[in-house]
């Protein structure tokens, strides 16, 4: 059953010359039906011949029945951002049907069960009729798995289509199912059905076919939550509350999981963790606050709902100066929004979170691996500046399947930062909790439990002294105000630093951040191939450093590329550059879908035009 | 009505010098309080602080916790040796819960009042409670809110009138009633003017393991103190009736209990102290679950101010016990424990390749 790609390719060496380890393949499927097992097999079998791959899945906001979409990208340069057009569309779902052929590019090649057939009205596309429901049948005896198996079938098509090699295939199925053998039979079984029917009645793709390459070898595929999650565990934390929202719950999930499998006393069996599902946001940033004050290292994960939630804690910690760290995977807002779909709209409310003047440091990942050591980094930080931390990341790279490097262990110390332990004290003989005696604007401070006479110290949000004191002086008051201030340009020389790359010549610069890193790194081939020369920054960190400064001042024009509507950082890099304003401009993008490089071409190209 | 309370800057005349650390009443003393003259919540903290140093507890082991109002303030004027953490309001709850994580072998006390308890915090203090986090909770209830001058807060008893003159509707909120539902194995209604019940109450509170609830009647002497109030002194002196009287013998001071045979309960307590309850006018088993909710709902019913140790259960785990945590504070774990090998990290990548 297994044909190699070479004696595909062969085959249709009389045909027009398909496109080689280049496609788009869209999966429209009902919620609920099992279909992502399906989709990770077909994104794992290409990934397993060798040819870079992303999987992003555009779901609802629901557990069952409402319709799905999952896209597989297979790129030879590893582009594998979103792209707007499938070029291989698989129609499996009645309710989105009319929709989805609509929504396709002319030529693109369309694979549609037998039932929805009719729908397909239109003669540009290259159609090919499957009766998944009949083949079904024989694969599966048990007429309610059926819904659930006939989704593998559209894999082993596929695999025919596009010379995916069905060892990689069933390999995948293994992998997947690994726990469940009768499960892996009847999906093997099915796909095997799936592919033996294509090779017999339809032709190999003439458009697109898929050749091993060498290009993953030593690579991993993972979600930025789970390596998050990973970087959370081996960071050193050690108290993590949370409230299930989606996009972040699969992160909390993951890492009670892991810390349960590699932070257990390996004399006692006991936790050197503790993981409570909090009642609320409320009380999961309370307790964040509550055990980093008592010295944990402590975490929450959240999304736009919950950060509104935690916005008075928010304050208190920044004020009390107690460390906290808020993973926030952004999701589109306003109110509920669209709960399953990406942005980048909680930048500005994150940054500035809380009443009165208050800003944090926020930790920006733009891949799973920056989620992994960003993690562990915000952990430090936050015990090193005493104060909350944000990581921000977003749907996009917290859910979706993002071929990486695999982690090397972090190599740098856990920083615990400046805690007076009882011999400090007798050695200093004296405590005040909120002197600057180190002119980095970082104060001392006591843990409860500091068996010393002088460790004690009163925790307020309240106007205090030097000395922990309530006070409402006004004196007071302004000098604390203007040491966190200070502080918080402290934070500038201790946060990741951009990362640049540049092309000669170019006067455009770009901006990015997170998760539309990929996006950003296509469009810049394809302005490059244009003779759009572009330099691109990719902010990793808020607030900013000399390297921003210095490279937006060294631009004609700086395009400021986020996915939100209101140009959240855009407003803050002109805030902090008031004087370069008018030469910082924003690509926006805020359909609450992935960031597309056509999309970053298009703003670039528009504002340039009018400039 | 300022003689009424004893003050909480006041030394107990009865006091011995020392207590057995060798510690001086004074080290278990915080700030000049700041409060109204005569205010319950003074009262109460002079009854805390006598109760930790008849207790002997080491100040560097207690965390003092608070929310926002007249009643938190509180924890600014004992156990000054102690850390103190005023959160926000109605939000202790969810901040003693993550102290007692990072740190399980923290005593930790509370102290809350009814709108921060009752009101703005029920969600979170009722969770916590669920949870069993370590903590002596302690509710100063005086019906009303002081700091923002006299709002009902959700404890006024239905019918009360405010000073203004308005009449509460709503039912009465029973924080005892609602700490029994949740679990909680430690449960006390007491009167600020009632120091000796109130101090027997706290010390058997510090004893408990898990969470400890004390809701203390505490009059607010500026703005719930009239006539038609049901929370002022005049009302609540005439009204408590005590179930028992409530005695505490400390673990460090064997004593042999020798009552009268069917006048005196005695609870055991995990540290080896005993509660000691002397029957009154009432026949009441405080370790009966459905005895204690029947009882506050006839207390309620027919507006009755019964004090004394409403509900005693000594088995339910901790917080820290149900999380299996080790026995070293996760805070000061070292980097050795904290980080897994580099070994373990290879192992987990290889599950994504």
């Amino acid at each position: 059953m297994t044909t190699s790609a070479h004696e595909r390719g062969a085959s249709t060496s009389t045909a027009a010359q398909p496109v080689v380890n280049d496609v788009v393949i869209t999966v429209a499927t009902s919620n609920g039906t099992g279909s992502q097992s399906a989709n990770l097999i077909l994104m794992r079998s290409i990934f397993q011949m060798g040819i870079p791959v992303s999987g992003k899945n555009m779901f609802p906001s629901n557990i069952q029945g409402l319709p799905t979409w999952f896209t597989v990208r297979a790129n030879d340069d590893g582009w594998v951002a979103r792209k707007r057009d499938a070029d291989v569309f698989v129609a499996m779902n009645v309710e989105s049907i009319e929709d989805d052929v609509a929504s396709l590019r002319p030529g693109a090649l369309l694979v549609v069960t037998k039932s929805l057939a009719s729908h397909v009205n239109r003669a540009d596309l290259e159609v090919h009729v499957v009766p998944f429901d009949d083949l079904v049948v024989p694969v599966c005896k048990d007429a309610k798995l059926r819904k659930m198996v006939v989704n593998i079938m559209y894999v082993g098509v596929l695999a025919h289509l596009l010379n995916i090699d069905m060892k990689e295939v069933t390999g995948a199925i293994g992998r997947q199912f690994a726990r469940k053998a009768s499960a892996a039979a009847i999906n093997t079984a099915a796909a095997v059905a799936g592919y033996e029917w294509a090779k017999a009645n339809l032709p190999s793709s003439d458009q697109r076919t898929l050749v091993r390459g060498n290009k993953t070898q030593d690579k991993i595929i993972i979600e930025g939550n789970q390596a998050a999650a990973l970087g959370l565990v081996f960071g050193g934390l050690t108290v993590l509350a949370w409230y299930p929202i989606t996009p972040s719950s699969s992160l909390c999930e993951a890492c009670a999981d892991y810390l349960d499998e590699l932070r257990r006393d390996p004399e006692t069996g006991k936790a050197t963790y503790a993981v409570v599902q909090a009642e609320d946001e409320l009380a999961s940033i309370g307790m964040v606050i509550g055990a980093g004050w008592a010295g944990a290292r402590a975490a929450t994960s959240t999304s736009g709902p919950g950060i509104s939630l935690m916005s008075e804690f928010a304050g208190l910690a920044y004020f009390a100066e107690i460390p906290a760290v808020i993973i926030d995977v952004q999701r589109v807002g306003p109110s509920t929004g669209l709960p399953t779909r990406v942005s980048q709209g909680d930048m500005w409310k994150a940054y500035h979170l809380s009443h009165g003047d208050c800003k944090h440091p926020m930790l920006i990942p733009g891949s799973p691996q920056e989620c992994f050591e960003f993690a562990a980094e915000a952990l430090d930080l936050a015990e090193r500046l005493q104060t909350l931390v944000f990581m921000m990341t977003d749907l996009d790279l917290g859910m979706n399947s993002w071929m990486s490097p695999p982690f090397v262990p972090l190599t740098k110390a856990v920083d615990r930062g400046k805690v007076l332990s009882p011999a400090d004290l007798e050695r200093v003989g004296k405590f005040a909790r909120y002197k600057d005696t180190d002119g980095d604007a970082i104060p001392y401070r006591t843990l409860p439990g500091t068996a010393h006479p002088l460790a004690a110290y009163f925790t307020r949000g309240t106007g205090h002294t030097e000395e922990a004191t309530y006070s409402e002086k006004p004196q007071h008051w302004k000098a604390n105000l203007d040491r966190l201030a200070r502080k918080f340009d402290t934070a500038r020389k201790l946060l990741p630093r951009p990362v640049i790359e540049s092309a000669s010549g170019a006067t455009i610069g770009i901006i990015a951040f997170g998760s539309s890193d990929m996006a950003v790194k296509e469009a810049r081939a394809m302005l490059a191939a244009r003779r759009v020369a572009t330099d691109y920054l990719r902010l990793r960190a808020l607030p900013i450093g000399t390297e921003v400064r210095d490279f937006v001042r060294a631009h004609r024009v700086v395009y400021v590329v986020e996915q939100n509507r209101d140009a959240q950082v855009t407003s803050i890099l002109r805030l902090e550059m008031p004087e370069r304003a008018p030469a910082i401009r924003s690509v926006l993008h805020y359909s609450g879908l992935p960031i597309d490089a056509q999309s970053v071409v298009d703003g670039i190209n528009e504002q340039e035009a009018m400039s | 009505m300022t003689t009424e309370s004893p003050s909480a800057k006041g030394p107990s005349p009865k006091a011995a010098k020392t207590n057995r650390l060798g510690l001086d009443l004074k080290v278990y003393k915080g700030l000049d309080s700041t409060l109204c003259n005569g205010c319950g919540h003074d009262a109460i903290t002079h009854s805390i602080v006598k109760s930790f140093f008849e207790y002997g507890v080491e100040p560097h082991r207690v965390a003092k916790l608070s929310g926002i109002g007249c009643s938190s303030k509180t924890t600014a004027y004992f156990l000054g040796r102690s850390h103190g953490f005023n959160a926000v309001h109605g939000r202790m709850a969810a901040i003693v819960t993550g102290s007692n994580l990072a740190n399980r072998t923290l005593l930790n006390i509370g102290v809350s009042g009814d709108g921060d308890t009752a009101s703005i915090g029920l969600g979170n203090f009722l969770h916590m409670v669920r949870r069993n986090v370590q903590i002596v909770y302690i509710i100063e209830n005086n019906g009303c809110y002081g700091l923002t001058k006299g709002q009902f807060s959700a404890t006024a008893d239905k019918g009360a009138v405010q000073k203004g003159g308005d009449v509460n509707k709503m039912e009465t909120l029973d924080c005892c009633a609602l700490a029994i539902e949740m679990g909680c194995g430690y449960v006390a209604r007491s009167f600020s003017g009632d120091a000796k019940q109130l101090g027997a109450l706290i010390k058997g509170a510090i004893a408990h393991k898990g969470t400890a609830v004390l809701d203390v009647v505490s009059p607010c002497v500026t703005f719930n103190n009239h006539e038609g109030s049901t929370k002022s002194y005049p009302y609540s002196k005439e009204h408590e009736d005590p179930l028992h009287e409530v005695g505490f013998v400390p673990f460090f001071e064997p004593t042999e209990i020798d009552y009268p045979p069917g006048t005196t309960k005695s609870l055991d307590l995990p540290d080896g102290s005993h509660i000691t309850l002397q029957k009154l006018g009432h026949d009441y088993d405080p370790t009966d679950r459905t005895e204690a909710l029947d009882l506050l709902h006839k207390a309620d019913r027919q507006r009755l101010f019964l004090t004394g140790l409403l509900y005693y259960d000594e088995s339910a785990p901790p917080m820290s016990e149900q999380l299996n945590l080790v026995a070293d504070p996760l805070a000061t774990l070292p980097e050795s424990k904290l980080r897994p090998p580099p070994e373990a990290l290879a192992k987990v990548m290889e599950r994504f390749r």
